[in-house]
């Protein structure tokens, strides 16, 4: 079904990213020793980023269970598209753990990535281009891997 | 070692729950950083637009901060070579894994999907054990 792209859609689109980026910022989220110090368990641990997760939890979980769930079109009349899947596969636990393993060494997960770019750092830039390398390069591995 | 900042972790996890769940109610769509920002390598289609939009909500952040002077802390001296693993498995392992902090971690935990559920513990646990053994081995050397 084919549903009026309309300008509103992508002027929300913009407020979400931007009021996501500001709460990068303001959390912590975009700075990789904060991050490295919260995964830092077994060092000297900063428990900030718990409450950054608590934070944002605390308002979307009841905003999603209380009144978009019922929805059945988004409030500017948009089909909802939410997973349904409930299996957990392969994909998923490998996946996550190369992720965790890149997250860990470096600090950085893709919304602050993006974030950063403004800092115009060479090393967040060399990290986002290198994600994007691996946005593109994981499905053809996996296709490589199903032939095999 | 960083300082604990309670208060301004709380309040900036309030925005990413707030922009996150406000795509949801608007777009009908659920804010996964890496699965919008990676689907813009396709050929554009209807969905191009909106994506592109969001990534340059995220992107465009810091300047609206500047008149309150936030600063965002430099990168820490990493190699360029450990930065390029690092961008190269963050990028393979949400698209292979389906997601990410934001999309796993916020919107999928906040929903209670088990394959969220279930992909955060594992990302979590393997950076802990990534930084645990990266920083036994700085001990050493």
């Amino acid at each position: 079904m084919k549903q009026p792209t309309n300008v509103k859609t992508y002027l929300s689109a913009l407020a979400c990213g931007l009021l996501m980026g500001l709460g990068l910022v303001i959390s912590g989220m975009v700075n990789p020793q904060k991050v490295i110090g919260f995964l830092d368990l077994f060092g000297h641990w900063d428990p900030s980023l718990a409450f950054v997760m608590a934070g944002a939890l605390a308002v979307y979980a009841p905003v999603y269970w209380l009144v978009v769930k019922r929805r059945e079109k988004s409030a500017l009349q948009q089909t909802m598209q939410i997973p349904v899947r409930t299996d957990l596969d392969c994909k998923l636990l490998i996946g996550a753990i190369l992720f965790g393993i890149g997250w860990g060494l470096a600090g950085i997960c893709p919304g602050p990535a993006l974030t950063l770019l403004t800092t115009g750092e060479s090393q967040i830039v060399l990290f986002v281009v290198a994600m994007f390398a691996g946005f593109w390069l994981a499905p053809k591995w996996l296709s490589l891997l199903d032939k095999n | 070692m960083t300082e604990f900042t309670p208060i301004s972790a709380l309040l900036g996890g309030a925005l990413i729950g707030a922009g996150g769940v406000l795509l949801l109610l608007l777009n009908g769509r659920i804010a996964g950083i890496s699965g919008i920002a990676s689907q813009l390598l396709q050929k554009p289609n209807g969905d191009w637009g909106w994506r592109l939009a969001f990534v340059l909500g995220l992107i465009v952040a810091p300047w609206v901060l500047l008149p309150t002077a936030i600063n965002i802390a430099p990168l820490a001296e990493r190699s360029t070579t450990l930065i390029i693993i690092a961008g190269l498995l963050v990028g393979m392992g949400t698209n292979i894994g389906s997601g990410c902090t934001s999309g796993h971690g916020i919107c999928g935990m906040a929903r209670l999907s088990k394959r969220s559920i279930v992909a955060t513990l594992v990302f979590m646990t393997t950076a802990i054990i990534v930084v645990a053994v990266s920083s036994n081995l700085k001990g050493w050397s």
